[in-house]
């Protein structure tokens, strides 16, 4: 059995992550700011009685921001690592495939902040995907480049 | 006892299952410190325990192998394969009998003998598969185990089922908001509202299957220490505190060994003998506190004893013979630091070697526990004076007082233990000034660096500073600052759990919470405001700063909670008497043997708040303070809270002692202010059953043995105390006095009986032994009885 990719759009790009991490889709509404916490993380929310820290993948990306004040429904993708619960923000989550194969190197050079969260190119029949480390979202961008 | 005996077959049961692996893993790496460690460690506390059970056998095996395996830690002998196959041996015969201690039976005769032989250095490697086993059947399939009244769940399996229930909650809180939109139907309301008890009954069992009182730790301590000093030849006694403080189940479990090994310890080799107290000029019966109290977000718990202290420099010197550090290094080392070095391993400055604590195992043992639960254990010593010891273990997943605040319209938490005091920045006593650009507020002519929180967070604010309102905040450890907030906003109890490591990372949080009404609510952490916020602390200040402190306790601005009451009156309580805030359903509420009472928890305590019970909504909750005195608890019933404030204005006195004291103004507007004392008063003498006589007692104010240790068992007689020289003194019914106080004592004794008391056990009939307590009581009862027949 192959590994299940979830397909999302962050910052108009399509990429899968590893839905075997993904606990649940979820929509997001009022964020809880918090203040001085690193750029990336957007706030926030409750998921039933646990927290959720919600990462802005965009921001963690350096590729621009999601705004949560605009009434607007926000999809993120619930994740546990180490014991805290987050949800990643996207543009849209939409489909579940299987991947057609290990992930490959990508050889040809991608964005910054892409490229910090690439774990490799996978096949899927919707045809090749970047599939992207949760982990590197969640911990954001290095704080030089953050500065 | 048996639940201790229990408790110890399961301790070791865990212990033996989890060592099975190191055994075999050491066997094979015999010079494998850490294994080594793990099965010193598991002899170590079957000896401690057996010590304390009187399993003789047990602790003399145990022993043997303890001393085997010291050697090999302090480097005096290798770990050979005879010695390997002796320890293993060992260990199989504790688990023989752990089993034959869990069916209840009695350990046979017999002896270890050939165990212990085999430990010697240069014994023969034992035949250990021949070796005797215990003569009797250790088949426990035919015996019938009694089945276990207790099991132990994984916390895993707790939290998932906390988690459940929380969930619960909140789907129960939205059915109603749909249900109050829907058109009312009686049948479902019913329903509905029947869901919401058992809902909420499960989650206070559930939360306190999680939560215990620290006093479940506490309870065995008397009689441990009363065994120790009993078996050592001392006089020692113990007094506990705080055994309220709540805790997370798994952390207490995690800090009774450490508790256990430091008051060991204490009693063992800090308080000394009777006559060699007496030499040193102390009482001839040693003090032992123990305290547990919540501070910031770590609950701090004490040890202190009055004994000999801790030699610094002999640890220094046992530490440089020991190889454990150098003799340069040793030169530049602080008091504090020689102090620490108790914790290194295999040091110990006791001369002997005894049953109780061993020989300098404990401390690091001690030590690595509570690290490893993030905790910290700090010595503080004066030599002949007494030793402190203190753990501080985190809060996670304790609950915790807190004051809501806010900044524009988010909110965040600051665990009430942190704060001492609320003003206005534009009240009376306050003035805040600008210097350099940094903040200064002065309360009361006190001056303390202010921040405001808005900036520290960097946050968007439209209030004026002379606006806003000054929390007043002292961290564990730190000193004093003023926060300033927009507003002030509830006062409320809150699980907290750690936040992610991205939120830690700013240094301001403790960690997160759910509110109410399902949203996050961050908690501050004091000290990391305080520094992120650039406070600067000034250590060497800090006692003179303690001492303001107390001072500005007694000052006359007191807190005040305002609320409304269920008859619709706008009333005032003072805070420091409100213990918490509770929601009770109004089932709970019940008029039983002419009193209102109340039932929170598994407790019935008397309710004051509302004439009867016709003032209760139909459905639904009602909130009620839990108003204590320290010893008593109370509830009082009241519709909601309205502010904090703090009291600084008269207060015109009511015309008849009742529930109201007085009114005075409370935010602007007038305010009824509760006299809790009259109804303290009121309501625990009904709880009596019928109004009870109280004798009079008077003691002598500046003597401090028989404020503090005598008073409290007066007054549990049924005495009201009165000082020597009050205005009441010609009243008392008992004067204490000591043998020598010269007579009389009270200007005006009156018809008083007088009660002498000796400080030797050796006397005449004159006199009564300080420590003779049966002797006490029987006095205190003559008294009593007498003065009832006139």
């Amino acid at each position: 059995m192959n590994e299940l990719l979830l397909i999302v759009s962050i910052a108009g790009s399509r990429v899968a992550l590893p839905a075997a991490q993904v606990e649940s889709v979820i929509e997001l509404d009022a964020l809880i700011p918090v203040p001085r916490a690193p750029h990336h993380v957007a706030g926030l929310s409750a998921l039933r009685s646990r927290v959720l820290t919600v990462i802005d993948c965009q921001r963690s990306l350096g590729l621009g921001e999601t705004t949560f004040e605009d009434g607007r429904i926000h999809e993120a993708a619930v994740v546990e690592i180490e014991g805290h619960h987050y949800a990643l923000s996207v543009d849209a989550v939409e489909d579940v495939v299987e991947a057609l194969s290990e992930p490959k190197e990508v050889r040809a050079a991608m964005g910054e902040g892409w490229e910090r969260v690439s774990k490799g190119m996978v096949e899927t029949e919707e045809g090749p995907l970047l599939l992207v480390s949760i982990d590197a979202v969640i911990s954001g961008q290095p704080q030089v480049a953050a500065a | 006892m048996e639940d201790l005996i229990a408790d110890f077959v399961a301790e070791c049961r865990e212990m033996l299952e989890s060592l099975g692996g190191e055994i075999v893993a050491w066997e094979a790496e015999p010079h494998d410190r850490a294994r080594l460690d793990c099965i010193f460690r598991f002899v170590h506390t079957v000896k401690g325990n057996c010590g304390f059970f009187d399993f003789p056998r047990l602790e003399t095996l145990s022993h043997a192998a303890e001393d085997a395996l010291a050697d090999v830690r302090a480097g005096r002998r290798s770990a050979d394969a005879a010695l390997v196959s002796a320890v293993l041996a060992v260990i199989d015969r504790i688990g023989e009998m752990i089993e034959i201690i869990e069916r209840g039976e009695a350990l046979p005769e017999g002896s270890d003998g050939d165990l212990i032989a085999a430990l010697e250095e240069g014994a023969e490697a034992p035949v250990v598969e021949t070796a005797p086993t215990l003569e009797t059947e250790t088949t426990s399939g035919g015996h019938g185990q009694a089945a276990p009244r207790t099991i132990r769940l994984s916390v895993e399996l707790l939290d998932r089922v906390m988690s459940g229930v929380s969930d619960m909650v909140l789907a129960r809180n939205e059915l109603a908001r749909r249900l109050r939109e829907a058109p009312e139907d009686v049948a479902v309301a019913g329903a509905f509202e029947r869901l919401s008890g058992i809902i909420a009954e499960m989650r206070d069992s559930i939360t306190r299957t999680r939560m215990q009182r620290i006093e479940n730790l506490f309870v065995a301590l008397p009689r441990m220490v009363r065994d120790l000093s009993n078996e050592l030849d001392k006089q020692v006694m113990i007094d506990i505190d705080g055994g309220d403080v709540e805790l997370d189940r798994e952390m207490i479990e995690m800090i009774r060994d450490p508790l256990t090994h430091i008051i060991r310890n204490a009693v063992d080799h800090g308080i000394e003998k009777p006559a060699d107290r007496l030499a040193a000029g102390k009482r001839e019966i040693g003090l032992l506190k123990v305290s547990a109290r919540q501070s910031g977000n770590q609950i701090l718990i004490d040890i202190v004893d009055d004994g000999k202290g801790i030699d610094g420099d002999r640890l220094v010197e046992k530490a440089i013979a020991n190889n454990v550090l150098e003799a340069a290094a040793a030169s530049e080392m602080s008091a504090r630091d020689k102090l620490g070095l108790i914790f290194e391993a295999g040091l110990s400055t006791a001369q002997e070697v005894t049953a109780i604590s061993g020989r300098g195992v404990g401390m690091d043992v001690v030590r690595s526990n509570v690290e490893r639960i993030g905790g910290i254990v700090e010595v503080d010593s004066t030599l002949g004076a007494g030793t402190r010891m203190t753990l501080r273990v985190p809060l996670t997943l304790t609950i915790i007082p807190a004051l809501t605040v806010s900044i524009g319209d988010q909110h965040f938490a600051i665990p009430r233990s942190a704060i001492e005091e609320i003003v206005r920045a534009n009240g009376s006593s306050v003035t805040l000034e600008r210097i350099g650009g940094a903040g200064v507020a002065t309360i009361r002519g006190r001056r303390v660096p202010e921040i405001a929180l808005a900036d520290v967070l960097q946050l968007q604010s439209v209030m004026k500073d002379e606006e806003r309102t000054l929390v007043v905040i002292r961290p564990a450890g730190g000193d004093t600052y003023a926060l300033a907030v927009d507003r002030i906003h509830d006062h409320e109890e809150l699980v907290v759990k750690p936040a992610a490591p991205a939120v830690m990372g700013t240094g301001l949080y403790a960690g997160t919470t759910l509110a109410d009404d399902g949203s996050p609510i961050l908690l501050f952490d004091p000290a990391g405001l305080a520094e992120v916020g650039g406070v600067k602390f000034e250590a060497a200040e800090r006692a003179g700063r303690i001492a303001e402190t107390q001072e500005a306790a007694n000052d006359d601005a007191v807190e005040v909670l305002l609320f409304r009451s269920l008859g619709g009156e706008r009333r005032a309580i003072r805070l420091g008497l409100v213990d918490r805030i509770e929601e009770v359903d109004v089932d709970c509420f019940s008029s039983a043997a002419g009193q209102l009472r109340v039932q929170l928890g598994d407790q019935i305590l008397p309710l004051a708040g509302m004439a009867s019970l016709d003032q209760l909504p139909a459905s639904g909750r009602v909130r009620v303070f839990r108003l204590g005195d320290g010893d008593q608890e109370l509830g009082y019933a009241f519709d909601e809270v309205l502010e904090l404030d703090s009291l600084d204005h008269e207060i015109t006195p009511a015309e008849h002692q009742g529930e109201v004291e007085g009114v005075t103004l409370v935010a602007g507007k007038p305010a009824e202010l509760i006299d809790v004392h009259w109804l303290f008063a009121d309501r625990l003498r009904a709880v009596a059953g019928k109004p009870k006589r109280q004798p009079v007692c008077c003691l002598p104010s500046d003597d401090m043995w028989m404020q503090n240790m005598l008073r409290p068992i007066v007054e549990a007689a049924g005495y009201r105390v009165v000082n020597v020289g009050s205005d009441e003194e010609s009243i008392a019914e008992l004067v204490v006095s000591t043998v020598d106080a010269e007579w009389p004592l009270p200007k005006e004794p009156g018809g008083a009986t007088v009660l002498r008391l000796r400080n030797s056990a050796d006397g005449d009939e004159e006199s009564i032994y300080r420590y003779d307590r049966a002797g006490l009581l029987m006095a205190l009862k003559t008294v009593t009885a007498a003065g009832g027949a006139k």
